[in-house]
């Protein structure tokens, strides 16, 4: 058999792990990612990961990119195989050309193997059953054998890895020990077993002052920089960690001095159905509250986002979405939430829909939210993924101007009432379609009013009359008109060259949106690209899309909630918007985007992609 | 008729209480309920105890979910903020509007369709987080808004007025509030004001959940033979525990009380409830005795009345979450946003 081809690339290329829920190798993975990233390449990690606990395969997918793409990429060209359990289906995957590294402590048959591929055996458990007598450490020190083994295949350097481990475990000295030596030991097994691979880490300067965290995580301290007081939720994949990492920051942020008591309180409710019954309670009594949630916990909570929008609630719903309908896919991404939160409840209803691209939009976007509730007395949804919310991003550091105040929207106050300001609950004082309301116990005998779900007039008294009622209904959708030059406004980026072709898109397919221009502009296919980052959409969508013959809609979801939503709101010609939607559940890719749109543009021209192999 | 204003002349004879305020105060809407519906009672006894217990209206929050139950908030306390939330789902938002203002009080209003039936989810777990509240069930066993139909509190092989045999075994609410942890629980009946408006007063002085089931009549639907929540039945078996005086704290104590077994429970805020036990066995402070004894009664086909238990030293959610003594409703950037030197230092840690 002739040696197989050896992939060769310097900062480009894409490592994936497969390893066993529950075997402790995330650390170890994410300490892989996070050391390329200080050596200044960026990097973007994806988990791809069961709904089970322990047992089930669970993959890690590292791309590592100078240039900065930050998208999925597709395609494996150095697979850590750990799992025995995905061992076909994960070989299948890998480039031709590419390296599979595996515990090779018992002999594999040939015909496991692949011909094209660069076969990299070391002996993990041996290693580590020569090593450690405890049973838990030999399964546990496999992972940080395995780091230090890649290490010095890929050229990485072991002080930035070992600068890593100290930070980690800054307060345990034996466990900062023992980890540092797991790693020189895989190092120094590999370097005198294995050559380096074509593939390499070169330190660079390409990361900048940028941060690497979770959109959940940034989510969550938007919620306390913009002074969320109240959270109530229920836990669901893959929403949690935002409302625990609410939790953890409040213990340390939100504590008053002098006495020790909590500025906050996190009911972890009984169902969906009480989550956001307890956050309509809090807004309507003056506390900025919100609610974390996935698609079942929405379609749970739509009776009472009805209530709020029509007795004009302030609260915020962070619905970090997952492949749907029912159960779906509840470790897959997707953004298929778009139609049930819009237009969620009966009833004619709409709904303010923020769509972050990133952590540093996720923390903006929640304290926006919470403003926008307030400002607006409505539920405002964030609209964020698994993709973004459960994976580290490289993005942006978090910014907070000091000067910021917390905008409570309009709230009449005792002396405003003591003065005789004529308060009627529902009625529209400033053309706006926002009323004022007072919160309870502001005035022993004035601005109490009844909050009710049935009409009512405009000083909130119960009337079944007509007229009443659509008072009440289109003051809501010019309150609906007043939402759209408050919301976070669209990202346009236009061509070097005029072109006929624009694209839509939101959210997470950010990252991949951005490759794929650059690579159908370097093949003469220049496009406009206008990136929503809220609903209602401003006149200018409109107008973006008028002005192009063909506009394509990214999105990944089956139905093109998206588009759907533009036909509805622009009355527009379903023609001019063009479908390019992708929803197995894995991130959207560069290289489908930029497939998609050239098959798709008129007049067709076919055109070879210079893709890699995948 | 709704919104039929009452002349709010004040007649000369209606006396001021110690906060300056009349029962015409205490006041609401003109009621829409049937003439002889048992709520309006429950909304008499409201007013009746917020107003001899100095309550400023303007501090109360009425709560309630759906049904003829749920729309008396709109009677009584006219000058108090109040919500008619979504049926079976009051407890939730009573949670959150506490959580965002613990120095009002809470008063959740609601019928046993609501509580028992859809929202038994949230009657439960309000209970079980101790939010301090005054929960009144305005239970007529029937659900009176959609005319009839039987709720989970109708008794097995109760017949409604439409001839339908109701085959399910009933929800005893009190049991299940002693049982879950509430920590003032009683049972009255809306056509005994005498000693309602002393169980809604011992409630109000509760620091903790309070939960009262009240039985109520429906007059449209519930209040023939045969039915357990009639007129007729609760009058004739009505097994009075206890009869109870409520003082509040600091005032003199200078009612006299007759011969027999009488019990004082202070609770946390001075006040004094002081029961005068009528069921010599009967125990208030011993949550298993009470319950045994509730379900005795029941087992027997009577009703016990009156205050069936207390825990005068409960806690509440706001204690449990160790909350802030300012509501959080009136927290400020200042409070609430740590500011952008510390997001500098957690963007540092995260490179
Ligand atoms: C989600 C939902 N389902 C059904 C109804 C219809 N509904 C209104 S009131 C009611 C029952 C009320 O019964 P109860 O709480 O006992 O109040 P009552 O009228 O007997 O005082 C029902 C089923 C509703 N409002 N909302
Ligand atoms: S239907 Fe029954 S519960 Fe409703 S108002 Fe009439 S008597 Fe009262
Ligand atoms: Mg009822």
């Amino acid at each position: 058999m002739s040696a197989p081809a050896s992939l060769a690339a310097v900062n480009d290329f894409v490592v994936k792990f497969a390893n066993v829920n529950g075997s402790g190798s995330a650390s170890a993975n994410e300490l892989f990612a996070k050391s390329i990233l200080r050596m200044g390449v960026p990097v973007s990690p994806r988990n791809i990961f069961p709904s089970n606990i322990q047992g089930l395969p669970t993959w890690y997918e590292v791309r590592v990119s100078e240039k900065g793409w930050l998208g999925r990429r597709g395609g494996v060209d150095l697979l850590v195989q750990m799992n025995p359990q995905t061992w076909a289906e994960d070989v299948v995957e890998l480039a031709p050309g590419g390296y599979l590294f595996y515990d090779n402590s018992k002999p594999l048959p040939l015909s496991r193997f692949r011909p094209d591929v660069n076969i990299l055996g070391m002996p993990l458990t041996e290693i580590c059953n020569r090593t450690y007598s405890d049973p838990r450490q030999r399964q546990l020190f496999k992972n940080i054998l395995y780091v230090g083994g890649l290490a010095w295949l890929l050229g990485m350097e072991l002080p930035v890895l070992e600068k890593l481990i100290g930070e980690q475990y800054k307060s345990k000295e034996k466990l900062l020990a023992a980890n540092i030596k797991a790693l020189n030991l895989g190092y120094e097994w590999s370097r005198e077993n294995l050559e380096p691979l074509g593939l390499q880490v070169r330190r660079a300067d390409a990361v900048g002052d940028r941060i690497f965290m979770e959109g959940n995580t940034a989510a969550a301290l938007g919620c306390v920089y913009g002074g969320a007081s109240v959270c109530a939720w229920y836990p669901i994949t893959p929403s949690s960690s935002l409302a625990e990492a609410f939790q953890t920051y409040c213990k340390k942020l939100r504590v008053e001095p002098e006495t020790g008591r909590n500025r906050y309180a996190v009911i972890q409710a009984e169902d969906e159905i009480a989550s956001i019954g307890v956050c309509l309670g809090a807004g309507w009594n003056g506390a900025r509250a919100f609610t974390a949630t996935s698609g079942p916990g929405v379609s749970l909570m739509t009776e009472f986002i009805g209530l709020a929008y029509f007795a004009e609630i302030p609260v915020t719903i962070i619905d970090v979405q997952r492949g749907g309908p029912s159960t779906g896919m509840p470790t897959r991404t997707q953004q298929a939430d778009l139609l049930s939160c819009a237009y969620a409840s009966h009833g004619d209803t709409k709904h303010v829909l923020l769509f972050p691209e990133d952590p540093t939009e996720c923390f903006e976007f929640a304290a926006t939210a919470l403003d926008l509730a307030d400002r607006l007395q409505t539920p405002i949804f964030v609209m964020t993924d698994l993709d973004i919310g459960m994976n580290q991003r490289l993005c942006a550091p978090m910014k907070w101007d000091d000067a910021r105040e917390l905008d409570r929207g309009k709230v009449m106050t005792a002396e405003e009432l003591e003065a005789g300001r004529d308060f009627g609950r529902y009625l529209d004082v400033d053309g706006d379609g926002i009323p004022y309301r007072t919160y309870p116990g502001t005035h022993p005998t004035r601005g109490s009013f009844f909050t009710r779900g049935t009409t009512r007039d405009a000083y909130a008294r119960y009337s079944e009359k007509g007229p009443d009622y659509v008072y009440n209904v289109q003051r809501l959708l010019r309150k609906f008109e007043t939402a759209k030059s408050l919301v976070p406004a669209p990202v346009v980026q236009q061509s070097d060259e005029k072109t006929p072709y624009g694209v839509l898109y939101y959210g997470s397919t950010s990252p991949a949106m951005a490759e794929a221009v650059e690579e159908l502009d370097a093949h003469g296919k220049p496009l406009d690209t206008m990136r929503l980052r809220a609903f209602p959409f401003p006149l200018g969508v409109r107008e973006f899309v008028l002005s192009h013959e063909q506009v394509f809609v990214v999105e990944q979801n089956r139905d093109g909630q998206l588009r759907s939503m533009l036909i509805n709101e622009f009355d527009l010609d379903p023609a001019r918007v063009v479908a390019v939607l992708h929803y197995d559940g894995t991130p959207i890719t560069a290289r489908f985007i930029a497939d998609a749109i050239a098959s798709r543009m008129k007049p067709v021209r076919v055109m070879p992609l210079a893709g890699r192999a995948a | 008729m709704t919104y039929l204003a009452k002349p709010k002349l004040h007649h000369p004879s209606l006396t001021r209480n110690a906060v300056g305020y009349t029962r015409r105060d205490y006041e609401g809407k003109v009621s829409t309920l049937c003439a002889g519906c048992g709520h309006d009672s429950i909304s008499a006894a409201i007013v009746q105890a917020c107003w001899e217990l100095d309550v400023e209206p303007h501090r109360v929050a009425k709560l309630s979910g759906i049904g003829c139950s749920s729309k008396t908030p709109d009677y009584f306390l006219g000058q108090s903020h109040g919500f008619n939330t979504v049926h079976g789902r009051m407890p939730s938002v009573l949670t959150g509007a506490n959580l965002a203002n613990r120095d009002l009080l809470y008063m959740g209003v609601s019928g046993d369709g609501d509580s028992a039936s859809i929202g038994i989810g949230q009657l439960v777990h309000v209970i079980r987080r101790g939010v301090a509240m005054v929960y009144i069930v305005e239970n007529n066993g029937v659900y009176g808004l959609t005319k009839g139909q039987f709720s989970a509190t109708a008794d097995a092989g109760s017949v409604s007025k439409k001839g339908i045999k109701n085959a399910d075994e009933p929800i005893n609410l009190a049991a299940l509030a002693l049982q879950l942890g509430a920590t003032y629980v009683a049972r009255g009946f809306s056509g005994d004001k005498q000693q309602l408006v002393p169980l809604i007063k011992g409630a109000i002085r509760h620091r903790g959940a309070a939960f009262i089931d009240v039985i109520s009549p429906c007059v449209a639907f519930n209040n023939h033979a045969g039915s357990t929540k009639s007129y007729e039945y609760v009058r004739e078996h009505n097994e009075v525990v206890n009869r109870l005086d409520v003082i509040p704290c600091k005032s003199e104590i200078t009612v006299q009380y007759p011969e027999g077994s009488v019990v004082d429970v202070e609770q946390h805020d001075g006040s004094v409830l002081r029961l005068r036990k009528l069921a010599a066995d009967y125990e208030p402070t011993d949550r298993i005795a009470a319950l045994n004894h509730v379900l005795a009664h029941e087992a027997r086909g009577e009703v016990a009345t009156g205050l069936l238990f207390v825990d005068a030293g409960a806690g509440d959610l706001h204690e449990h979450l160790n909350t802030v003594a300012t509501p959080f409703n009136r927290l400020g950037a200042r409070e609430l946003c740590p500011g952008s030197a510390i997001l500098d230092r957690i963007n540092a840690s995260m490179r």
